[in-house]
């Protein structure tokens, strides 16, 4: 039988403010445990909460970016559980009255087609707690720095059919909240934080089949991992008889595998009540009105506009759009160099390449974006030939150099176009050469395209790589067909 | 709305109060009175009118986004029954 995976997902994107939610303690990463906890995160009695402007704003920013309505209204609900990281003995949540309504992103595939998936809403809640169970003879140490910390929740539609289809929407959702600024949106650090929903059904079956819900799957590629164990795992449960149950699974990374969690009974009455502690928040038009005229271009936006006025293919955009530091990286090569192409080439070329290898984010680049232009303008403008280009690549890499003229005139690789000085050259090596010019002669004609290939190297050679590699060819040819 | 005694173990079990049985019965009584009320008040016609999702007719007030708080681990951590390396501790909760 043929199945189909459905995949919906519910992101978690902690927000990049300085204070909690609703107190005014740090977010800072890695403080001392509890340092950063107050009277409002420990849930000491008579405190009350104060909403962070700056997390209603980012919330609303990313409304904004996926074309989501953005109710007047929103409010704050309790959701209760008891849980020793989470003190209050309930996480303030929005259930009913979330702050963003039904949205859409689009994805892009690895075949650069993209497919719209609808977001059925956005909503604000507090981080917990963490707990550590090592070490601590028998007992649980809790940890209550992270409580408070904003949270946007965003929730999909079950709009995703496979597992690139997931990775390709985490990975949009990650490059619009960087792009907007409103999360660091590190992984690794718990920035983003993913669980995902999994079915299967019988292709062209219409009602979905139950499905599992997969905890703690915190990178890009986990997502993958998890969804295609659990496919798997469901497809066999059914072709042998059995039935899937709907339940809670936790994503082993070292075992590359999901299992199911122990789950209490009465363990999802969350018994959500609007919380009394905080007033309906209301957003008026002129507001929203300003917050969207802030809003930076966006991905997609920025995808389109690489291919459609700067030229370049889906794949280039794709890959130049994806994030925001490489986006503006390129786009200032191109402002210096002005060649959008030759600018593409270089980033996605020589310097990703550099990059990758010393393992350096393009913020930490060595070689400036400035440099980077200036280096293409002196290939565009024939100062210097490709071949020359890459050793003063180099040499501003290793910071032999404040800039590609520097570095030129440094190492004297000033390109050879006086047809004087390589004509010279040429001679040169077609005398110390006469096997070879022995060799060109007695060939086919239709061969000696191939054997030129010998005397331009021993040119380039002798000119350091300067000269003028087309002017080499052309004239070599005249010179060697006049010899025969 | 009638309810019975397991409603009323079930609701003290997830709110984690300890009931005895001579309470349980006492709440059985109370807490259906309560729920009668609220059948009544479901009986009335709220076409067209907005649920109140606060009794105050006023909205939220929002703060700046400034670290405000210093770090009074120490005063908190007084009250709390064990600490150690500046974590609470409490009974082992596994998952």
């Amino acid at each position: 039988m043929q199945w189909e995976t459905v995949i919906g997902l519910e992101v978690h994107v902690q927000l990049a403010t300085r204070s909690k939610i609703f107190s005014g303690a740090s977010t800072a990463f890695g403080a001392e445990p509890n340092t950063q906890a107050c009277a409002v995160d420990l849930g000491l009695p008579g405190v009350l909460p104060v909403l962070n402007e700056q997390a209603v704003a980012m919330a609303v920013q990313f409304g904004l970016a996926v074309h989501a309505e953005i109710p007047e209204v929103s409010v704050f609900d309790r959701k209760n559980y008891f849980y020793p990281d989470l003190p209050k003995g309930y996480q303030t949540s929005q259930m009913y009255h979330p702050i963003v309504g039904a949205g859409d992103v689009e994805i892009t595939l690895d075949d650069n087609t993209t497919k719209r998936i609808r977001i059925h809403h956005a909503h604000l809640e507090e981080d917990a707690g963490k707990s550590l169970h090592e070490d601590f003879h028998g007992m649980t140490g809790i940890d209550l720095n992270r409580a408070g910390t904003p949270l946007l929740e965003i929730v999909s539609e079950p709009d995703m059919r496979s597992a690139k289809e997931a990775a390709a929407y985490l990975k949009a959702i990650h490059s619009i909240v960087t792009y907007l600024g409103i999360s660091d949106g590190n992984m690794a650090e718990g920035s983003m934080r993913c669980d995902v929903n999994v079915s299967v059904r019988p292709k062209g079956q219409e009602a979905f089949g139950t499905r599992a819900e997969i905890k703690n799957v915190n990178s890009f590629r986990f997502v993958e991992r998890a969804i295609a164990f659990e496919v798997e795992r469901q497809i066999e449960l059914i072709e042998d008889g059995g039935k899937v149950v709907q339940e809670t699974r936790l994503f082993d990374p070292e075992r590359d595998e999901t299992r199911s969690m122990r789950t209490k009974e009465e363990a999802n009455d969350y018994r959500y009540f609007p919380c009394p502690d905080l007033l309906p928040v209301v957003l008026d038009q002129a507001y929203l009105d300003h917050l969207r005229n802030q809003l930076p271009e966006l991905p997609a936006d920025k995808r389109a506009r690489f291919q459609n006025e700067l030229g370049l293919s889906a794949y280039d955009a794709n890959v130049l759009s994806a994030s925001r530091e490489m986006a503006e990286f390129f786009e200032e090569v191109h402002r210096v160099c002005g060649d959008a192409k030759q600018a593409a080439n270089w980033v996605q070329g020589e310097l990703s390449g550099a990059l990758n290898r010393e393992n350096l984010s393009i913020q930490n680049s060595p070689v400036s974006a400035q440099q980077l232009g200036e280096l293409i303008r002196r290939v565009l403008d024939d100062t210097i030939n490709g071949k020359a280009a890459k050793q003063v690549f180099q040499a501003l890499w290793n910071g032999q150099g404040e800039s590609a003229d520097a570095v030129i005139e440094a190492k004297g690789l000033k390109q050879v176009t006086d047809t004087g000085a390589i004509e010279a050259m040429i001679d040169q090596v077609i005398a110390e050469s006469p096997a070879q010019v022995a060799q060109y002669r007695d060939s086919e004609p239709e061969k000696r395209g191939k054997m030129i290939g010998y005397f331009v190297g021993q040119v380039m050679k002798a000119s350091r790589g300067t000269a003028n590699p087309q002017q080499v060819n052309g004239l070599l040819k005249e010179k060697l067909d006049a010899l025969l | 709305m009638a309810l019975e005694e397991s409603h009323v173990r079930r609701a003290a079990h997830l709110a984690r109060l300890a009931v005895s049985d001579d309470q349980a019965s006492g709440f059985v009584d109370d807490l259906s009175r309560i729920l009668d009320m609220v059948d009544q008040l479901q009986s009335l016609d709220t076409e067209g009118v907005a649920p109140l999702a606060h009794p105050l007719d006023a909205t939220q007030r929002l703060r700046a986004d400034e670290v405000t708080e210093t770090n009074q681990r120490d005063t908190f951590q007084r009250c709390a029954p064990a600490v150690e390396n500046g974590l609470y501790l409490v009974p082992r909760v596994v998952e």
